[in-house]
């Protein structure tokens, strides 16, 4: 774990014009930041994930303060519910791409930053040619697997991950370079190896934020930028932020580089590009819907089988996999009714109404399907299992195989 | 044993490791981090990790809002 200062990321440019001097001089009268600070700076090529609620105070800092090169990666267009927080935006642009919009808007802020629009999605085949243009990431995507690519992708590269996440009145944030000099820092995966499963995390669109949440986390993220680009301070990297907006609390934790770490540890098991999709198990939007606040743990679950065997409680445990899943491994107490008949109707006619339903399979995509149904059929109380059979395996019953 | 769970007094066994304390509050393993004495236990270490009288727990709930 680092707790000094690094040397700074980048090279100082050959000199600064002399509007810069002007626009720049409260740097340039802090003695740690200085002229060769503010070249550094000017070299600097920085890349923002996401030009959302983290990104767009990140964007507007990191140009006011004379990064010389943002990147912008964002395929998503300005809606009227952005507003709210994603203060790069404003009402005339509605409609307009993200990226489009904050390219105009960091133009208006200060037009000697150079900007580079990444107008389409971040996956497998782009990342790495992207991110090897940029001396440092700023992530402020909002989904899972968005995120896992981009850590899998900066520790391939070696490249520092300023990471910062928002939901409701709660922040995180920290520095992820498990290539810092020292050879002891963590990755994202060392503090969160796995992603939660789908459907049991609300989104921000689903949860809410509090808009200023986003200055609040964002401007730490840039401060971690500013500081690794021009090597003061000592960088937030071994150590998470958490932010508490309604106690109005700030704490730090430390965190240990995980030898088991799947990319980072002693003996990595991912060193290429996962399928993140599938990872962080992606799901249609109206199984989304009908998973938020619907969606229970294994570990719940045992707990309701054991009331039901104790004759406290009656519910209907189902299966949706396929028979031939089914013969791996299961969970006990369940019947078998493949998803396919529920997206044809035909499992509603073999499930009262007058027992609560309760839904999995094996990771919860698909349970979160068939459960999306059975909610437009009028089964108000039904949940399905996050995690599925897999988490049963991994949680409760590791004497059955996984798959 | 008393402990502290996200600044809140809790009695529980002596013994009691990361795992058994993330399980019993019916939390999904993946969904959080925790931090004991405000330093993040790794999850791999979490069946080895046991707790010790007035520790400080912090459990984090995994976000990925932006």
């Amino acid at each position: 774990m680092s707790t000094t200062a690094l040397p700074p990321l980048v090279e100082p440019a050959d000199e600064l014009s002399i509007d810069e001097v002007r626009r720049y001089s409260r740097h340039l009268i802090i003695p740690d930041v200085g002229m060769t600070g503010q070249k550094r700076l000017k070299n600097a090529r920085v890349l923002v994930i996401g030009a959302g609620g983290l990104g767009s105070p990140a964007m507007l800092y990191l140009a006011a303060a004379g990064v010389g090169t943002l990147g912008i990666v964002d395929f998503d267009e300005v809606d009227e519910s952005n507003l709210q927080r994603q203060v790069i935006h404003g009402q005339s642009d509605i409609g307009k791409p993200k990226a489009v919009s904050a390219k105009e808007a960091i133009a208006e802020t200060n037009p000697y930053v150079e900007v580079v629009v990444h107008a389409e999605r971040l996956d497998n085949d782009n990342v790495m040619g992207i991110f090897e243009q940029y001396d440092l990431i700023v992530d402020g995507t909002d989904n899972f697997a968005t995120r896992y690519l981009v850590n899998d992708a900066a520790v391939l590269l070696g490249k520092p991950y300023v990471w910062g996440s928002i939901y409701r009145f709660d922040g995180q944030a920290s520095v992820f370079w498990a290539a810092a000099p020292g050879g002891e820092a963590p990755c994202y995966r060392c503090l969160y190896p796995e992603p939660p499963p789908p459907g049991m995390v609300p989104s921000c669109a689903e949860g809410g934020v509090l808009g200023v949440l986003c200055a609040s986390i964002g401007s730490i993220q840039v401060n971690e930028a500013i500081k690794l680009l021009t090597g003061v301070g000592t960088p937030l990297i071994g150590r998470l932020m958490v932010y508490d907006a309604l106690e109005m609390e700030y704490r730090k934790l430390r965190i240990r580089k995980d030898p088991n770490c799947a990319v980072c540890g002693d003996n990595p098991t991912v060193t290429e590009l996962i399928d993140y999709e599938t990872f962080c198990g992606a799901m249609s939007d109206d199984a989304a819907e009908a998973a938020a606040g619907s969606t229970i743990s294994v570990t719940q679950l045992a707990a309701m089988l054991k009331e039901r065997q104790d004759g406290a409680r009656d519910f209907v445990l189902v299966d949706v996999r396929e028979p031939n899943e089914y013969e791996i491994n299961k969970i006990p107490g369940s019947v078998l009714i493949p998803k396919g008949e529920f997206m044809s109707g035909d499992a509603l006619g073999k499930l009262g109404q007058d027992k609560p339903v309760v839904l999995h399979c094996k990771s919860g995509v698909r349970s979160a399907e068939a459960l999306a149904v059975l909610k437009g059929a009028g089964f108000a109380d039904a949940v399905h299992v996050g995690g599925g059979v897999a988490a049963w395996v991994n949680q409760i019953d590791p004497s059955q195989p996984a798959y | 044993m008393r402990i502290t769970i996200n600044g809140v007094a809790t009695d529980v066994e002596d013994e009691t490791t990361v795992a058994d304390l993330v399980s019993g509050r019916a939390e999904d393993r993946s969904r959080v981090a925790v931090a004991v004495n405000a330093e993040v236990v790794p999850r791999s270490q979490w069946e080895a990790t046991s707790l010790g009288p007035e520790d400080s727990i912090e459990l984090l709930a995994a976000t990925a809002g932006g």
